[in-house]
């Protein structure tokens, strides 16, 4: 299929994955940016200043005085009515924290990029997913890039995503810190008017009716026509207000999908079918599930191993909240044992990709044997020679059918 | 051959084999902790403060990896949460000599809230601000104290902003010492210090201070000398200046000079009174 846009109509440039989300964001019509600087996100900010200051977007732009304050911002500058953008990582987004409830709440549809770094104490600056997986219960649509060139595609999808009127949440489109990050690739960009036109222009709140003003409105802060966000809300009506949230999360999953069509359509690239993107699957033994840059590496393994006739496959989790249960589940029912790599860990559980998969393989007869490998935190390297651990491992595991230690530690000195 | 290795003058206060340091040649936060150090040295020679019982207090930042070179007790603690921090260590020990050293982002930005309330309490706190108008460790950005009109990586046509005046700021809240130096003039640092050691309450020390690196480079002074000379000559020194002399901008520079200085009752001298 040829797309809309053909490679040879798209812009070619060399850049790192900060770059890319900065990129994707300029031509995404975005009118408010507030941000506080932090390795490794730096770049994506400094870079959407130069656009500001070169006349090159119409966007106010706030260097504020922390995340807490960024994420305020853009809650506010939504709450107007505006596409608002920021970005963070680690240590920034635990200070955000309390306003991502808010923003999901309040059914604000920014978008979020987090450079993926793990979380003090110790300080540290590299790439792993404590930072995202802290938000994973805040009620954000939660997305993981592979490569630079995903980083862009997925931060412009980002935005079409969470101002679907079936949405209406925030996304957060995270990308691994430095890997992702800082690390020059050559990537295709869109024209400018393929990605508004994709977008449909600047943001057009969707519409409520309101009894007291007796009429369609669109939701957001607008004097002409006054509406109050977000008061005391009790035991009389809060737990009515919460379960739309989990509503519109079902509907996620579907706008995922479709958006990852749109874009395959318009620019010729898709990831899997949005929400996963497996690879040899279908008839494997043995699968390996990852998030994030990881995939890669897994990936080349794999193909390795199938050529010596090792049926194994890879379960990339692109989208991990709202989490794609019934796909996982589709697609592990058959195989014989499942190595979930988490680059995070949930003190006294599992790594949290483990505890997902757990839930979707939950009441299948002959369900897939599971081990939980926590790897690659503070920055870790995770080289191909650490992966062919794991298939060997999983590979012992289907031979014996014992699984032994269900939480392992790959990469690390032993005490 | 031991005999004949170099020590560094003030090694009973540094952890040598951390040496050398991580910060890039021509920055000013040694010349600022070396300052502060000589003078904490010439109290504990003294005997009117205890080497024992130093303890120094940082969040993040350039400046606030001195807490990894003192060789005394030190926490590095998270970005624009070392006054707090460190409010806790002198509550739960009020016999130590509780330092706080960070940069003006971690002390005026993210942090800033905490300086206002640590201030107001007048808690028992010596803070050390490095003024070096960028967040420097992220590469640059414009800070709260960056001047109206400068260039920095997220300013790129000037910073459109008016910077913080962290002296008015904290003196607004009436504590017991503040006071404005520069690594330009060590001396300074290390007599302000000197003089704020033994004080009780808050007492504030502002440190303006070169950062060729991330903010010369971006400002045209493309080596260390170059800014060091043109902070110098920005920098006045002023016997007693008064709080309306303490506004700065790039044009006409900064005043150096003790701000405020007074002796109420620190936090814990007045919370004793309220008690039982
Ligand atoms: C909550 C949070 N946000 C952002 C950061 C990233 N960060 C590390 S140091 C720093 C600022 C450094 O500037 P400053 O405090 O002025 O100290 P300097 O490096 O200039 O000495 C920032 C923003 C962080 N560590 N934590």
């Amino acid at each position: 299929m040829i797309p809309k846009v053909p490679l040879d109509k798209q812009i070619k440039k060399a850049v790192n994955g900060d770059e890319a989300t900065a990129y994707a964001a300029k031509q995404s019509l975005v009118d408010v940016v507030a941000a506080y600087p932090i390795t490794p996100q730096t770049i994506i900010v400094e870079k959407f200043s130069e656009f500001v200051a070169n006349g090159e977007v119409y966007t106010e732009f706030v260097p504020v005085e922390s995340e807490h304050s960024a994420m305020s911002a853009v809650i506010g500058a939504a709450a107007a009515g505006a596409r608002a953008f920021t970005a963070t990582a680690s240590q920034g987004l635990a200070l955000m924290l309390e306003n991502l409830y808010i923003a999901s709440a309040l059914r604000l549809p920014l978008v979020l990029v987090v450079a993926n770094r793990a979380l003090s104490a110790p300080i540290n600056i590299h790439c792993d997913h404590s930072d995202a997986m802290m938000m994973r219960d805040a009620g954000w649509v939660q997305i993981f890039a592979e490569n630079t060139q995903e980083a862009y595609d997925t931060t412009i999808q980002a935005f079409k995503i969470a101002e679907d009127p079936e949405v209406q949440l925030p996304v957060a489109v995270n990308l691994d810190g430095f890997i992702l990050s800082h690390t020059l690739e050559d990537i295709y960009m869109l024209p400018d008017e393929e990605v508004q036109k994709f977008l449909g222009g600047y943001r057009k709140p969707v519409k409520t009716y309101v009894d007291y003003l007796g009429k369609e409105v669109e939701v957001k802060l607008d004097p002409s026509n006054p509406i109050s966000i977000g008061p005391l809300d009790l035991y009389d009506y809060y737990f009515e207000h919460k379960v739309p949230q989990a509503v519109a999360m079902e509907k996620v999953k579907e706008v995922v999908k479709r958006v990852n069509e749109e874009w395959f359509e318009l620019s010729g690239r898709k990831y899997g079918d949005g929400v996963i993107d497996a690879w040899g699957v279908e008839d494997a033994d043995v699968v390996v599930a990852v998030l994030g840059s990881t995939s890669g590496t897994v990936r080349y393994v794999a193909k390795e191993l199938r050529k010596e006739g090792k049926k194994v496959g890879v379960l990339r989790i692109r989208l991990f909240r709202p989490f794609p249960f019934d796909e996982v589940r589709d697609l592990l029912k058959e195989v014989k044992v499942v190595g979930v790599m988490d680059r995070a860990l949930s003190f006294g559980s599992f790594g949290p990709s483990f505890l997902e998969i757990s839930t979707a393989l939950q009441g299948i007869r002959n369900s897939p044997l599971m081990v939980n490998y926590i790897y690659g935190l503070g920055g870790r390297d995770v080289p191909p020679s650490h992966v062919k651990q794991v298939f060997n491992e999983l590979e012992e595991i289907m031979k014996s059918g014992e699984v032994g230690k269900r939480l392992r530690f790959l990469g690390v000195r032993e005490r | 051959m031991m005999g004949n290795k170099l020590r560094h003058p003030l090694s009973k206060y540094l952890l040598e084999d951390r040496l050398p340091h991580s910060w890039c040649p021509g920055c000013g936060i040694g010349i600022a902790l070396g300052s502060i150090l000589r003078a904490i040295d010439k109290k504990v020679k003294e005997g009117a403060i205890d080497y024992n019982k130093l303890v120094l207090v940082t969040g993040i930042g350039c400046s606030a990896r001195a807490a990894f070179y003192v060789r005394f007790d030190s926490a590095h603690t998270i970005h624009g949460r070392a006054i707090p921090f460190a409010s806790g260590v002198k509550l739960a020990n009020p016999s130590l000599t509780v330092l706080v050293f960070g940069g003006d982002g971690d002390i005026a930005g993210i942090g800033g809230n905490h300086l206002i309330h640590a201030a107001r309490r007048n808690m028992d706190l010596l803070v050390f601000m490095i003024t070096n108008f960028v967040y420097a460790m992220t590469g640059g950005q414009v800070a709260p104290t960056t001047p109206t009109g400068l260039y920095t990586t997220t300013t790129p046509k000037g910073n459109p902003e008016r910077p913080l005046n962290a002296i008015k700021l904290v003196a607004s809240q009436n504590p017991n010492y503040v006071a404005r130096a520069s690594a330009t003039h060590p001396a300074l640092i290390e007599q302000y210090t000197y003089k704020a050691l033994n004080m009780e309450g808050f007492r504030f020390i502002e440190i303006i201070s070169m950062c060729p690196e991330v903010f010369g480079r971006h400002i045209g002074f493309n080596d260390p000398v170059t800014l060091y000379k043109t902070l110098k000559s920005k920098s006045i020194v002023k016997d007693k200046p008064s709080l309306d002399e303490s506004d700065y901008d790039w044009n006409h520079g900064w005043i150096l000079g003790e701000y405020v200085l007074r002796r109420n009752p620190g936090y814990l001298t007045t919370l004793r009174r309220y008690e039982g």
